[in-house]
C-alpha cells in the first residue's frame, strides 16, 4: 500500500534553531531518506516553504476567491511529506516514527486511495 | 426449543468468535467480508440443519459453508477481499479445511482469537471502539448489547463499528499479534475487552439466565493466553487473578431455581477452591511484578472476600479503603456505588446511604437498576420501610434480567 506521511510541526521551532542544530536535523533527514530508498519504500518526498508563502484558493458560486495564508491557522503546520510504499499500517507507523520531526511535531499517516480496488 | 436450534445457538455462542477469527486470517485481514460470510454460513445452517440433521462437526460445517459462500461470490463476480488475491483466499480456505477435517484441530492456530483481539485493539482505532469491535467480532455480542455496555444508542454504535472495520481495511491495519515493542500500546484495550466480556458473562445485562458461562470461560481463556504472551506484565496477572477469584464463586452465586444469591448468603463450600488458590497466586505474582492498577485493586478486593471463612469475617474496613483508591485510579459511577456498599458495611448503612444519595444527585446511572436497589437495601437496614419499598419499585422498573427481577420482588415483599 502507498501512504503519505505528513510532517506537521510548529514552524516557529525552526526559526529558533541555531544553524548547527538545523544542519544536524537535515543530516538526520538525509540518512532517513537514504534508508527508505535502500529498502525500496521511497516514492517521493518534499519539504515545503513556510506558511507565509501559502496562498489559498476557493471557488464559491462560480467566483474565485484568492486569499493570503494557509487554509487553517493551527498550532502545527504542514512542513513536508514522504510518499512511501509499506506492507501495512504498522510498517508505515514504524517509518513515520523514524522521521526526525516526530520528536518535536506530529506525523499524520494517510493511505493513498487505490481506485482500482475501491471502484472494483 | 428444538434440539438442532439449541445446538446452533450453542455453536454460535462458543464458536462464532473463533470462526470469524479464522476467516479473517484466511481472508487476509478483511473483517467485513469475513463477518458477512460467517453470517451467511449461520443462515445456511438455520435452513439446512432442520432438514439434514445436525452435522457431526458443526464448526467445520460452518467453515465449509462460509467457504462455499466465498466461491459463490467469486462466481457471481463479486469482489471478495480488497487486499488479497481471490485464488489465494480459496487456497487458504481449502488448507484450513484439510488440516482440520473434523474441525477439532484448533490447536493449529491457538492464537487466532488473540490475533483478532490485538488487531481490534490497534492504537490507530479510538479506545472505545477497540473494545466494542473486539466484543462484536470475537465474542459475537450483539450491537445492542455493546451499545448498552457503552451507554450509547444502538444506531450510533452500529455506525462506529462499520467505520472501524472500514478503517482496518482502508488504512491497512494488519491482522497480526504485534511485535513486542508495539504490544504495550495495545495491552490496555485488550485487557479492557477481556474484562467487559467477563462482566457481560458474569452479570448478563438481559435475558433469563444470570450467568453466561460460555462468555466467562472465553474471557478466562483469553486472559490466560494474554498472560502467557506477556509474562512480565503485572496488570495482565491482576486481571487474570480477578477473573479467577470471581469465577471461583459462580456456582454459589445462582440458587437452584436460577435466582441470584448475594455474597453474604452464598454457601461458601460451593466456592471452587482450586480456582481460588490460582487466583490468589496470580495476585501475588502481580504484586511481585509491581502492579498496583485498577485490576490489581479489584483482585485484592475479591481476594479479601475469598479469604473470609464466614461473611462476618470480611475485612470491610480494608475493602472500603481499596474502593476509595480504586475510585481515584479509575473514577466512575459504578465504582462509587460499590464503594458506598462497602462503606455501609464498614461504618454503618447511614454512611453508605449518604454516598448513594450523592451519586443519585449527580444524575449519573439514572437507568441502572442497581442504584435504586442499593438505596433500597440501605433504607431497609435503617428500618425506613416505605422509602425502601419505593426504591425497590424503581429498581424493578429498570431491571432487565429475570433472576434479578425475582430477587428484587422478594426483597420488596419483605419491606411491605
Amino acid at each position: 500500500m502507498k501512504y503519505l506521511l505528513m510532517i506537521y510541526e510548529n514552524e516557529k521551532i525552526w526559526e529558533s534553531l541555531s544553524q548547527e542544530e538545523t544542519q544536524k536535523i537535515l543530516g538526520e533527514y538525509a540518512v532517513f531518506t537514504e534508508s527508505l530508498e535502500k529498502s525500496g519504500s521511497y516514492i517521493a518526498a518534499e519539504a515545503l516553504e513556510p506558511t507565509p508563502t501559502a496562498t489559498t484558493v476557493r471557488i464559491r458560486d462560480g467566483k474565485r476567491l484568492t486569499t493570503d495564508g494557509p487554509f487553517a491557522e493551527t498550532r502545527e503546520q504542514l512542513g513536508g511529506f514522504y510518499l512511501v510504499e509499506a506492507k501495512d499500517l504498522d510498517e508505515a507507523i514504524a517509518m513515520a516514527s523514524r522521521i526526525p520531526n516526530a520528536r518535536t511535531g506530529s506525523i499524520e499517516i494517510r493511505p493513498i486511495m487505490d481506485y482500482s480496488k475501491n471502484m472494483g | 426449543m428444538s434440539p438442532w436450534l439449541s445446538i446452533l445457538e450453542q455453536t454460535y455462542r462458543t464458536d462464532h468468535g473463533r470462526i470469524v477469527a479464522t476467516l479473517i486470517r484466511v481472508m487476509g485481514g478483511d473483517f467485513a467480508s469475513a463477518e458477512e460470510l460467517v453470517q451467511e454460513a449461520f443462515e445456511a445452517a438455520l435452513q439446512q440443519w432442520p432438514q439434514d440433521g445436525v452435522p457431526a462437526e458443526p464448526r467445520a460445517w460452518l467453515i465449509r459453508a462460509a467457504r462455499n459462500k466465498a466461491v459463490d461470490r467469486m462466481r457471481r463476480g463479486v469482489r471478495l477481499g480488497t487486499r488479497v488475491d481471490e485464488l489465494e483466499v480459496l487456497a487458504r480456505l481449502e488448507q484450513e479445511l484439510s488440516t482440520a477435517p473434523d474441525g477439532a484441530d484448533w490447536q493449529a492456530h491457538p492464537d487466532d482469537s488473540l490475533r483478532l483481539l490485538f488487531t481490534c485493539c490497534h492504537p490507530a482505532l479510538a479506545v472505545d471502539i477497540q473494545v466494542a469491535l473486539a466484543l462484536r467480532t470475537l465474542c459475537g455480542l450483539t450491537t445492542e448489547e455493546i451499545a448498552r455496555a457503552f451507554l450509547v444508542p444502538p444506531a450510533t454504535m452500529a455506525q462506529r463499528l462499520v467505520r472501524a472495520q472500514r478503517k482496518i481495511r482502508d488504512a491497512g491495519i494488519p491482522y497480526v499479534i504485534p511485535a513486542l515493542d508495539a504490544l504495550a500500546e495495545r495491552t490496555h484495550g485488550v485487557l479492557h475487552a477481556i474484562y467487559l466480556l467477563f462482566s457481560e458473562g458474569y452479570a448478563a445485562t438481559e435475558g433469563d439466565a444470570l450467568l453466561r458461562v460460555d462468555l466467562c470461560a472465553e474471557a478466562l481463556r483469553l486472559a490466560r493466553l494474554a498472560r502467557s504472551l506477556l509474562p512480565r506484565n503485572g496488570e495482565v496477572a491482576s486481571l487474570l487473578s480477578m477473573l479467577l477469584l470471581h469465577h471461583s464463586r459462580h456456582r454459589a452465586r445462582v440458587a437452584q431455581d436460577g435466582g441470584l444469591v448475594l455474597l453474604d448468603r452464598q454457601d461458601r463450600s460451593l466456592w471452587d477452591a482450586s480456582e481460588m488458590e490460582e487466583g490468589l497466586a496470580q495476585l501475588e505474582a502481580a504484586l511481585a511484578l509491581g502492579a498496583f492498577g485498577p485490576y490489581t485493586i479489584q483482585a485484592a478486593i475479591a481476594a479479601l472476600h475469598a479469604q473470609a471463612r464466614r461473611p462476618e469475617d470480611t475485612d470491610w474496613e480494608q475493602i472500603s479503603a481499596l474502593y476509595h483508591r480504586l475510585s481515584e485510579l479509575a473514577p466512575g459511577p459504578v465504582v462509587e456505588l460499590n464503594r458506598a456498599a462497602a462503606v455501609a458495611m464498614a461504618k454503618g448503612p447511614e454512611h453508605g446511604l449518604a454516598l448513594v444519595d450523592d451519586l443519585e444527585a449527580s444524575g449519573r446511572l439514572t437507568s441502572y437498576h442497581l442504584l435504586p436497589a442499593a438505596r433500597a437495601e440501605l433504607l431497609r437496614r435503617l428500618g425506613r420501610r416505605e422509602e425502601s419499598a419505593a426504591a425497590y419499585r424503581r429498581a424493578l422498573a429498570l431491571v432487565r434480567t429475570e433472576p434479578e427481577r425475582r430477587f428484587l420482588e422478594e426483597r420488596l415483599r419483605e419491606v411491605i
